[in-house]
C-alpha cells in the first residue's frame, strides 16, 4: 500500500515541477550550475569507468574465442554491441545513480532537515520547480555524456585488444563496422533520455519528501539509489522489448 | 492585523489545536509561548499558511487566508517574512545573496537598486563586513541577523520568527530580541514570535498567548504576567527560582 502512495506523491510531485515557474532569469543561472554539476562533474568517472569496461569486454571476448571458426573481427563487434546496446546507457546510469543521484538526494534532504524548503515555500516560491526543474532540464544533456562513454568505451576496447595481442586493429575496426544497425544508437539515446529523467526526479523525490534528520538523509541517498538503480532495470527490459522485440 | 477565529488542526488521531482564537496587531511583537508540545509551532506554521486549519480562520488586514486564490495567497506570501529557528539560510549563497533572493525572485528592480535595498538592510541589522560571507563561514547570531534581513528586505506586512533566540549566548540573544522590536515598531510590522526563553518574554512580549495542550489559556502583556493568578502561566514562567523571585520582587515593589 505504501508503494502505491509513493508512486502517487511522485505523480503529484511531477506536476508540481512544472507549475509556477521560476523567473527565466533566475532558472537559467541554476540550470547552468547543474550542468556543470551533474554533467560535467561526472564526465570524469564515466571516461574513466568507459575506458576500462570497453577494455574489459574486448579481452574478456578474445579469450573466450576457442574455436578457430569464429572470425577475429568479432572482438571489436561484440564491444561495440555491447557498450552501445548496454553498457553505456544502461549500467553507466546506475554509476550515475549512485553519483548523481546520492548527490541529489542529500543536497535537497539536506536543504529540507534544515528549513531551507520551508523558508522557499514562505516566500511563494515553488520549491518543486526551483530545485528540480532545473535538474530535469540539465539531465537532457545527459546523452551528451552517454555519446562520450560509447565512444571511449570502443576506444579502451580497441586499445586493449590491438595492444593486448588479441586482435589486429584492422580485425577490430573491420568488426566496429560490421552489420551496424544505426537504430542501435537510436535506441540507446532514447533510454538514455528516459532514464535521464529517472536520475533526475527520483533522487529529488526521495531528498525533498524526507523527514527526520541528518542520519535520515543519509539513509534516503542510499533508499533514493537503490529505487533509481531498480526503476532504470525495470524500464531497460520494457524499454528493449518495445524498441527491439 | 492577524485575526485568528477557532482555528483547529489535527494530524491523524492527535489533535493539535482545539480552538485558538487571538488578535495580533500591527506594531507590537506578539509572543506566543507554551511547553513543547503545546502546538505552538502547528499554530506558527498555519499562520504562514503551510498547515490548513480544518475548522475556523485566519485574516490577514480583514482577508480571509481560506478565502484567497492561489494568485492573491502568492501575493501575501511575499508580504510575509520568516526568521526560522535554525536560520534556514540557503548555503550555497552568501549572505548578500540570501537577501538578494526575495528582490530577484519577486522583483524588478534594477540592479543598483538591488545593490542599495541589499546594504541597507544588512546596515539595519548591524552587518556590514559580512557581505561575500557564507552562512558557514559566520556565527549563529550573525546567521539570525542575516535571517532578520532577509525577512525584512521585501519590507513585510507581517514578521513570524520560531525561536529567534535558540543556540544564542543571553547577550546575543537580547541583541536580537531588541532588533526585532525596534524593527517591528519602526515599520509597523504585525509581528509573531514563537519563543521559550523567559528574557524575551519580558522584554518584548507587548501581547504574549500561552498555549497549553493545543488551547489558549492565558493572553495579557509582559506586565500582566507577574500580577497573573494563573496556575498554568505561572507554572511554566516562574519555573526557575530567578524568575519567581523576580516576579516576588516586583509585586513587593507594586504593594
Amino acid at each position: 500500500m505504501n508503494y502505491v502512495a509513493s508512486i502517487g506523491s511522485y505523480a503529484i510531485m511531477i506536476k508540481e515541477v512544472f507549475k509556477k515557474p521560476t523567473k527565466w532569469r533566475i532558472m537559467k543561472s541554476l540550470i547552468l550550475k547543474e550542468i556543470d554539476e551533474l554533467i560535467f562533474g561526472s564526465l570524469g568517472i564515466l571516461i574513466f569507468i568507459s575506458f576500462f569496461i570497453g577494455a574489459v569486454v574486448a579481452i574478456q571476448t578474445a579469450l573466450n574465442m576457442t574455436s578457430e571458426l569464429i572470425p577475429k573481427n568479432l572482438v571489436g563487434f561484440a564491444t561495440r554491441q555491447s557498450i552501445i546496446l548496454e553498457f553505456a546507457p544502461t549500467f553507466c546510469s546506475i554509476i550515475m545513480a549512485g553519483k548523481v543521484g546520492s548527490y541529489i538526494t542529500s543536497s535537497i534532504g539536506t536543504m529540507r532537515v534544515t528549513e531551507q524548503i520551508d523558508a522557499l515555500e514562505v516566500m511563494g516560491v515553488n520549491a518543486l520547480n526551483y530545485l528540480v526543474f532545473p535538474k530535469i532540464v540539465a539531465l537532457l544533456m545527459y546523452p551528451f555524456i552517454i555519446a562520450v562513454s560509447m565512444f571511449v568505451g570502443i576506444l579502451g576496447g580497441w586499445v586493449a585488444a590491438t595492444f593486448g595481442g588479441h586482435s589486429t586493429s584492422a580485425d577490430f575496426t573491420e568488426g566496429l563496422t560490421l552489420d551496424f544497425i544505426p537504430f542501435h544508437v537510436t535506441y540507446a539515446f532514447i533510454k538514455t533520455l528516459v532514464f535521464a529523467f529517472i536520475l533526475a526526479t527520483i533522487p529529488s523525490f526521495h531528498g525533498f519528501y524526507l523527514k527526520g534528520g541528518a542520519l535520515d538523509v543519509g539513509k534516503a541517498s542510499t533508499t533514493s539509489f537503490i529505487w533509481t538503480s531498480i526503476v532504470i532495470v525495470i524500464l531497460n527490459g520494457i524499454l528493449t522489448q518495445l524498441l527491439l522485440g | 492585523m492577524i485575526e485568528v477565529d477557532n482555528i483547529h488542526k489535527s494530524f491523524g488521531d492527535a489533535h493539535i489545536l482545539k480552538g485558538v482564537s487571538t488578535t495580533f496587531h500591527k506594531g507590537q511583537t506578539n509572543l506566543i509561548i507554551g511547553q513543547s508540545g503545546s502546538g505552538k509551532t502547528v499554530f506558527l506554521k498555519c499562520l504562514l499558511g503551510l498547515h490548513s486549519p480544518e475548522k475556523g480562520t485566519i485574516s490577514y488586514d480583514g482577508k480571509a487566508y481560506s478565502k484567497l486564490n492561489t494568485d492573491e495567497r502568492r501575493n501575501l506570501r511575499q508580504e510575509m517574512g520568516m526568521v526560522f529557528q535554525g536560520s534556514a539560510l540557503f548555503d550555497s549563497m552568501t549572505v548578500e545573496g540570501n537577501v538578494r533572493f526575495p528582490l530577484e525572485m519577486f522583483t524588478k528592480q534594477a540592479k543598483s537598486e538591488m545593490q542599495d535595498r541589499i546594504d541597507f538592510v544588512l546596515k539595519r541589522v548591524n552587518l556590514v563586513d559580512a557581505h561575500h560571507k557564507y552562512p558557514s563561514e559566520i556565527s549563529g547570531g550573525m546567521q539570525k541577523r542575516v535571517a532578520i534581513a532577509r525577512a525584512i528586505v521585501m519590507n513585510p506586512k507581517y514578521l513570524f520568527c520560531d525561536e529567534p533566540n535558540s543556540g544564542l549566548d543571553p547577550k546575543t540573544a537580547i541583541v536580537i530580541d531588541n532588533l526585532i522590536q525596534e524593527i517591528t515598531e519602526e515599520y509597523e510590522i504585525t509581528t509573531v514570535i514563537n519563543t521559550h526563553d523567559m528574557n524575551s518574554v519580558m522584554e518584548i512580549g507587548k501581547k504574549i498567548i500561552f498555549l497549553k495542550d493545543g488551547l489558549k489559556a492565558w493572553e495579557g502583556t509582559n506586565k500582566d504576567i507577574f500580577r497573573t493568578d494563573n496556575e498554568a502561566v505561572t507554572n511554566f514562567v516562574y519555573s526557575s527560582d530567578l524568575f519567581k523571585k523576580v516576579r516576588q520582587m516586583y509585586l513587593e515593589e507594586r504593594n
